[in-house]
């Protein structure tokens, strides 16, 4: 970014200091925001995506994309086996190639944390937990909170929250964003990623609206989607989101995080996104404090094109660890 | 542009093996390339001067006897041959465009300057398609609208500028022998290649000989076609200054005659637009193709509440433009097409400094060799500057300022042009209330530099006459 | 016994701007039947006024091409309807005019009435057949309509000074065009008259302007008029229509030639068609 982008689009710093006075100004703020034109966005979104990133670019890329994934597992089957397991790749994703960094962090439920933090311990992999009723957020308000206490207090650095999606549908948005705020102060230092859900807010300008709702009440990150939902990530959605966080550092100085989650498997995805990164939302954002891929399978084809750059021989699956 | 960053794009050139470049490329006339009676020419590669190809040159000898190929092969053979035939050729012509696209692209980014990019996505597949429209059309004429038994009018001599080669040439050709005439076309002087290339396929597709015939030359060749006595129909695209050289020429004569000339769009943003989209709206409108199009939006009237916010937005994307080898697939701005034209942009962007606008370029290495201009933005420019109603052909954008909706349409009409324009806003009634007033033949609202073989193109005023595209462009080709 | 009345003789005027002048330079001409007798003195248009009916066309632009297509149509009825009511007087000037039989004159006013009915249908319709919403391959909705090319110069055809007249005028008003129309140099009285019919048929003042005069002395200064868009050569010498052309080619105005002059002929399309443009309309279709 350029320092001639001053404040696209939104004009006055102050209109965002007002902005939360209250529901209707939080409103009125809302609904101010650009529209998003759907097929102009999706044609933006595929523009970038014919950029053919090569040899060392590629690899550079791949690299980073490792450094940025926040390792996941989401299932009412997981075991503290399986999150041990999956730590130890996190940590170590390749154990034939010390070269290859580790993910930024793994993502459990919160009754897993401690699991995790142990398996951790002495590592960079930070730990993530989802939480507030995670994935429906269908609970009061309280016990979302405890949701939030109890995976903090196990050591969580990080809080994968969900918006009230059925609030913010039926315009609600004050609801939503005491919420964000409450969540906010429960996290203590953790830092917090506010997931918008964007399949179920369905239109482009529910996902920009949604991403200033939370970005004003103090997320650190905006993410994209539980993986519950589909669809979940699609370039498009990613495209308004950096574009929200583009905007909110343009007009207030700070810089906030987007995390992609759901759907993402592939190296080429995961580097088109890369792409999108660097040229919409700039080169500060392409770092793991401030973009996360959350995905599972993502992280082995990333090993195995890293594979593939490294000996020119194409990688099959049998090479990789299953987590 | 590619500014030290982290994520450096490394180089991904696509193969320039890929265009089978021949040294040699002749005139295609009744069905065989052979050369022409004037002194063969190079051209060239405007991203580094290099000699591609030498190209025989047509002289008046090989006019008459092109034209007298394409008459015979009108009375004998396509004028009356049954449409659903006619469709069969073009509908192969449609599918051998797209079986070779790679080897069109790479030639025509390498002839023209233009970024990969635009020769894979967008001028390679929107030929064949024109080709597909047009092959439908064949067995269907009757059903038009343009008369119960609309007949061919004969040998149509089509002359084509050097901005979009081979997607103009389809546009020319496809409805030409849809309608059952036969054709002589003429391509740029300094963008013969995919053209002939083009006559190349036709010939694989075993039209009849004659049915096309394809011309190098310089302008003296298009004259000799425009004079000719036994062409009936003329389809001219380019300057509006060579367009009425033109239509003075045939002042008076039988022959039928379209247009399609020069313009200076506005492209209009209100401040309730989605902006986003916008900004890339005006970046497509005046950097696709190097801003040698045509219908470029040349012209940005922006909503003085949303000025400011606009263009440092849009100065902001323009930083992120790639200039470079057209050849790599992350070019986003490629050479522009020839010195003269280069000189243009220039000497009209230099008389925008003089007349007090405020020029800006992001910071941009030019290549050392070929012919490169950065994208450029002026702003504080009023409308009685000369870079706000001549029309430029490069990427050269001017930006001008309105408070109300009836400000917007009286700037944006004040031209003698009328090709295109374009409206950014997301209120409904708005869109329709301005698509009504603007006088221009392609309005687009919320997009802008959308072509399609089903819609017709085509100027009011000094742009032009007669469309190209859809049901309409079957017109121009067309007799009652 | 009383004397025979003394007829109130008329004064052939110009039409320009829905007022009748007479020219601004003051000259008339005199205008007799095909035998050679006196029939008035024409208001011999000069350049000026040529200009002036340009300016009136244009100015009445806007209403004109903003009234719904409906509404013109109506109008246009009305110029039929106006024109039923004065068909004997009609029918006098054109057998005067043109030297043929009362019957046949009367014949030719009918058959312009019926000819401006016609229009008059065609203006809330002809968008429907001429336009169209094209499938273009991709998230866009897309639609061309016909739109009138602007102010149109019409020189009127030389022999048939009513029906010819009429039948080059309706097409252009049809579509939301303004006209400047030269009549019949040597047969202007009927179109003069017409354009009181005009004037009386709420077609707003300026969407017709007619000049009478010499066809050779105006055309020109039409034909490299810049802000006319469109000019219809009908009326125009055969040997002069090169020339004409070739100046209207200074700001690429349409240029219309007719194939013949049959005015009894179904008129088609053809005209209605060569004085519109076709605007193309994209948007995109999204939620």
């Amino acid at each position: 970014m350029s320092a001639t982008a001053s404040r696209p689009f939104l004009g006055d710093p102050a209109s965002f200091r007002d902005a939360t006075a209250d529901e209707s100004s939080l409103r009125r703020f809302l609904h101010g925001l650009p529209g998003v034109d759907q097929v102009g966005a999706e044609a933006r979104a595929a523009d970038l995506a014919t950029r053919s990133i090569k040899t060392t670019s590629k690899a550079w890329a791949i690299d980073l994309a490792i450094r940025m994934v926040d390792l996941t597992t989401l299932e009412g089957a997981d075991t503290p086996g399986k999150v041990r397991s999956l730590c130890a790749k996190a940590m170590r994703p390749d154990p034939g190639d010390p070269s290859v960094p580790p993910v930024a962090a793994v993502c459990v439920y919160p009754d897993l944390v401690g699991v995790a933090v142990e398996a951790l311990r002495g590592s960079t992999v930070r730990v993530a937990s989802v939480a507030t009723a995670f994935p429906a957020g269908r609970a009061a308000l309280e016990t979302k909170l405890g949701d939030v206490r109890d995976a903090v207090a196990a050591g969580a650095h990080e809080i994968d929250m969900v918006i009230d999606r059925g609030a913010f549908l039926s315009g609600r948005y004050g609801k939503v964003y005491e919420e964000i705020v409450a969540t906010r102060a429960a996290c203590g230092s953790a830092h917090l990623k506010v997931i918008l859900e964007t399949g179920e807010l369905v239109t482009l300008d529910n996902a920009r609206r949604a991403s200033h709702l939370a970005l004003l009440a103090g997320a650190d990150f905006i993410k994209t989607s539980t993986g519950k939902v589909s669809p979940a990530a699609t370039p498009p959605v990613a495209l308004v989101m950096l574009q929200a966080v583009r905007d909110f550092a343009a007009a207030t100085g700070e810089l906030r995080g987007v995390k992609l989650a759901g759907g993402i498997r592939s190296s080429k995805d995961a580097v088109r996104y890369l792409v999108m990164v660097s040229e919409v939302a700039g080169q500060r954002w392409l770092d793991p404090d401030r973009f996360r891929f959350g995905a599972s399978s993502l992280l082995n084809d990333l090993l195995q094109q890293r594979h593939k750059l490294a000996t020119g021989a194409y990688d099959g699956p049998d090479y990789v660890t299953v987590d | 542009m590619a500014t030290t960053t982290a994520f450096e794009y490394a180089p991904a050139p696509e193969a320039r093996d890929s265009a089978r470049l021949r040294s040699h490329y002749g005139i295609f006339v009744d069905g065989a390339f052979r050369d022409g009676a004037g002194d063969a020419v190079q051209t060239i590669d405007p991203s580094n001067e290099q000699a591609l190809a030498e190209v025989a040159q047509a002289g008046a000898a090989d006019v008459d006897a092109a034209v007298a190929a394409a008459r015979r092969a009108h009375d004998s053979v396509w004028g009356a041959m049954p449409g659903r035939e006619r469709a069969k050729y073009l509908f192969r012509i449609a599918r051998a465009i797209q079986e070779r696209a790679r080897e069109l692209a790479v030639l025509e980014s390498l002839d023209n300057g233009k970024p990969i990019r635009e020769s894979r996505d967008v001028d390679i597949p929107l030929a064949a398609a024109h080709f597909f429209y047009y092959a439908g059309w064949a067995d269907k004429l009757e059903h038009a609208g343009l008369g119960a038994a609309p007949r061919s009018l004969g040998v149509a001599g089509q002359i084509i500028p050097w901005n979009f080669p081979l997607l103009m040439a389809a546009w020319k050709i496809a409805p030409a022998l849809a309608a059952g005439n036969t054709v002589v076309l003429k391509p740029a002087e300094t963008t013969p290649l995919t053209a002939l290339t083009l006559a190349s396929i036709i010939a694989e597709c075993e039209l009849p000989p004659g049915v096309v015939n394809v011309l190098a030359g310089g302008p003296e060749v298009g004259q000799a076609l425009v004079e000719h006595a036994g062409i009936a129909k003329i389809a001219f695209t380019g300057s509006t200054e060579v367009g009425k050289l033109i239509q003075r020429t045939l002042a008076g004569s039988e022959t039928r005659l379209s247009l399609e000339l020069g313009g200076k769009a506005a492209n209009i943003v209100f401040e309730d637009a989605p902006l986003d989209q916008a900004v890339e709206g005006i970046v497509n409108g005046i950097f696709f193709n190097q801003g040698h199009v045509c219908c470029a939006g040349s012209r940005l009237l922006v909503q003085e509440s949303v000025a400011d916010d606009v263009i440092a937005a849009l100065k902001s994307r323009v930083e992120t433009l790639r200039l470079g080898d057209p050849l790599d697939k992350n070019t986003d701005i490629g050479a522009i097409n020839s010195a003269a034209q280069l000189a243009r942009v220039r000497e009209l962007s230099d008389v925008g400094d003089a007349e007090g606008a405020e020029r800006w370029s992001p910071a941009c290495a030019l290549p050392e060799r070929g012919f490169w201009f950065p994208p450029t933005i002026f702003t504080g420019v009023s409308s009685a500057h000369r870079i706000a109603r001549e029309e430029i052909f490069g990427p050269v954008l001017s930006v001008l300022t309105f408070r109300t909706p009836a400000e917007a349409v009286e700037k944006a009409n004040t031209t003698p042009f009328g090709l295109s324009a374009g409206i950014w806003t997301e209120k409904g009634s708005r869109i329709l209330w301005m698509a009504r007033q603007l006088r221009a033949g392609v309005v687009w609202a919320n997009t802008f530099n959308r072509f399609d073989p089903a819609s017709p193109f085509g100027g009011y005023k000094e742009s032009g006459f007669g469309r190209e595209g859809g049901r309409h462009g079957l017109e121009a080709y067309l007799g009652r | 016994m009383a004397a025979e009345r003394l007829r109130v003789r008329k004064t052939y005027k110009l039409a320009i701007g829905g007022a009748f002048p007479r020219s601004e330079s003051g000259r008339s001409y005199p205008v007799s039947d095909p035998a050679g007798v006196l029939l008035a003195h024409a208001a011999q248009a000069s350049r000026k006024d040529a200009r002036d009916a340009v300016v009136a066309a244009r100015k009445a632009f806007p209403g004109w091409w903003g009234a719904t297509a409906l509404n013109r149509g109506q109008v246009i009825y009305r110029i039929a309807e106006m024109l039923d009511g004065r068909r004997e007087q009609l029918a006098a000037e054109v057998s005067a005019a043109e030297g043929c039989a009362p019957g046949s004159a009367l014949g030719q006013v009918d058959e312009s009435i019926d000819r401006i009915v016609w229009y008059a249908g065609w203006a809330d319709k002809f968008a429907q057949v001429a336009g169209s919403a094209n499938p273009v391959a991709g998230p866009y909705f897309n639609f061309s309509v016909p739109e009138p090319t602007g102010v149109v110069a019409i020189l009127a055809p030389q022999q048939s000074s009513l029906l010819g007249f009429v039948s080059v005028l309706a097409p252009v008003l049809c579509t939301g065009n303004t006209a400047v129309i030269v009549a019949s140099e040597a047969r202007p009285l009927p179109a003069a008259s017409l354009a009181e019919v005009l004037a009386t048929s709420d077609l707003p003042g300026g969407v017709a302007n007619v000049l009478t005069g010499f066809t050779a002395e105006l055309a020109p200064w039409l034909a490299s008029h810049r802000d006319v868009n469109a000019l219809d050569l009908t009326g125009a010498d055969r040997a002069a229509r090169t020339a004409l052309a070739r100046s209207a080619a200074d700001t690429v105005k349409r240029v219309f030639v007719p194939r013949d002059e049959d005015w009894s002929r179904d008129p088609g399309l053809e005209r209605l068609s060569a004085f519109v443009e076709t605007k193309t309309v994209w948007h995109p279709v999204g939620v």
